[in-house]
């Protein structure tokens, strides 16, 4: 077995080194390498923004690659389909034209209160909020690991300066899937709002009672901090809140619900198994000193100097 | 054999390339399958597929193909796993260089016995990691998180090794075999 193994070393292509030297590197290199990485551990702790840097230029990097292998898994998912819908084509589209009358009629109403709401407007001088300006991203990857859930978004480049991204608010169709965390110059990091680190100020209900919804990496975040007086009522609304100003008010979350423990969760509107297009939208002047993501670059603090 | 010697001989450019690509293959292809597992291919546990899928295939190399995945590759795989995830760059460089290390020291015992022997103890070493990588994320994050992730992941690592040992074992004879090129 051994002459066997020497064998193998001869023919493999290292740079050809005298024997002993070669086996006092083979024998230092664990533990060297023990101690790079444990330094590499140690330099992220010190330094966040070190790891950040290096997260968002691998997945800049990472990213159109992903996009050229995700593309063909997309296309074969909706390939798939093809073939059973040809069968069930004639009900499907009997049950689309009812549909389609039912939404007109919701269509009519939408109107009736949009005048409503534009005349309620005007009386009161209302001054609308700005829209924010957005960025739509293709998920391209499931970057979770064991205690975290994050997706990363292929970005096109042209949309401003990269900078910009990061604590922007990112919703797909429906409400609101969480935040960017880091962005490069062509893939942004969007931290879920089920992963454990995510904490969102939220307005529940009609009466905007206030609570904060807590990631547990479980499906359902769930609810803390809701005043005793108020319990969050089964199938209320829950909004993002203004409070601490890291969102901006009225964005649609997801339901209240009662879990098996008789615990308030939150069951999100945005569809965050799949995910597949989000749109980023970035509210500059919202984001303020309290802000748990740095959206400017932290100034070097007398922390980290010395230690 | 009437020929010289492997080390004596003279080898032609396309056999010295044949033999650096099969060299480099498992870690091609431990590098390339974490890359795949990123894809949103929306399977439940997803996330937990990637440290297993590491943990494994280092363990598998270290045991029958040593010289092919060298330390400091493994170091860098682990910083790649951190990186595209978002753990504590280095700890699972940290993880896989200590289940390597590991591996490689009890490897006279491991490499002659049956399947089952080093299906158990590659159990061992993937719950030791584990176990390892949910203390060290509790004390760098300073809160202590919730430990069942960590037992699903060791029994998940448990239940791919099978599997992921079967299409190794064939890289292993086929395109990783260095002594066939």
């Amino acid at each position: 077995m051994a002459k066997l193994f020497t064998h193998f070393r001869s023919n493999a292509p290292v740079i050809r080194l005298s024997v002993p030297f070669r086996q006092a590197l083979s024998r230092l290199s664990p533990v060297l390498m023990l101690m790079l990485s444990l330094g590499c551990i140690l330099i992220g702790r010190a330094d966040q923004s070190f790891d950040d840097q290096m997260r968002a230029g691998l997945n800049d990097i990472l990213a159109p690659a992903y996009m050229v292998f995700a593309t063909p898994i997309q296309a074969a998912e909706h390939g798939t389909g093809v073939i059973g819908h040809l069968f069930s084509l004639s009900e499907e589209n009997a049950q689309l034209r009812e549909q389609n009358a039912e939404l007109l009629q919701w269509q009519e109403v939408a109107m009736a209160l949009q005048a409503q709401n534009d005349a309620l407007k005007a009386s009161l001088h209302y001054v609308p909020s700005p829209m924010p300006q957005y960025s739509t991203g293709e998920v391209v990857a499931d970057t979770g690991g064991i205690y975290d859930r994050s997706v990363l978004v292929l970005v096109p480049p042209a949309n401003g300066t990269p900078q910009n991204l990061v604590g922007a608010v990112a919703m797909d169709g429906r409400g609101i899937a969480g935040r960017v965390v880091e962005a490069g110059a062509r893939s942004a990091r969007v931290l879920l709002i089920t992963d454990l680190n995510s904490r969102i100020p939220v307005a529940l209900g009609a009466s905007g009672a206030p609570a904060l919804m807590a990631g547990t990496n479980d499906p359902d975040p769930a609810l803390i901090y809701w005043s005793p007086g108020q319990p969050p009522a089964e199938g209320a609304m829950v909004l993002t809140s203004a409070q601490g100003g890291a969102f901006p008010p009225g964005l649609p979350i997801g339901v209240v619900h009662y879990n098996a423990q008789n615990d308030p969760v939150v069951l999100p509107l945005a569809d965050l198994d799949s995910l597949r297009l989000l749109r980023l939208f970035s509210y500059p002047d919202n984001l303020p000193v309290l802000t748990p993501i740095p959206h400017t670059k932290p100034a070097a603090t007398p922390r980290h100097g010395k230690r | 054999m009437a020929r010289l010697p492997a080390s004596r001989r003279r080898q032609s450019i396309w056999r010295q390339l044949d033999a650096a690509a099969r060299w480099a293959m498992p870690t091609a292809m431990l590098a390339f399958g974490l890359f795949l597992l990123g894809l949103p291919l929306h399977i439940p546990g997803q996330a937990l597929l990637r440290p297993a899928y590491a943990m494994g295939c280092v363990y598998f190399w270290s045991l029958f193909r040593p010289a092919s995945l060298p330390i400091p590759l493994t170091g860098l795989i682990g910083l790649l796993l951190d990186l595209m995830g978002v753990t504590p760059p280095g700890l699972w460089a940290l993880l896989l260089i200590l289940l390597q290390s590991a591996t490689l020291l009890s490897r006279r015992r491991l490499v002659p016995s049956r399947f089952l022997f080093t299906w158990a103890a590659f159990t061992g070493f993937a719950a030791a990691a584990s176990l390892l990588a949910w203390a060290l994320q509790s004390a760098l994050g300073l809160t202590l998180l919730p430990a069942w992730p960590t037992g699903l992941e060791i029994l998940v690592s448990a239940a791919l090794y099978p599997a992921l040992a079967a299409m190794l074992v064939r890289a292993h004879r086929g395109p990783a075999a260095v002594e066939l090129a």
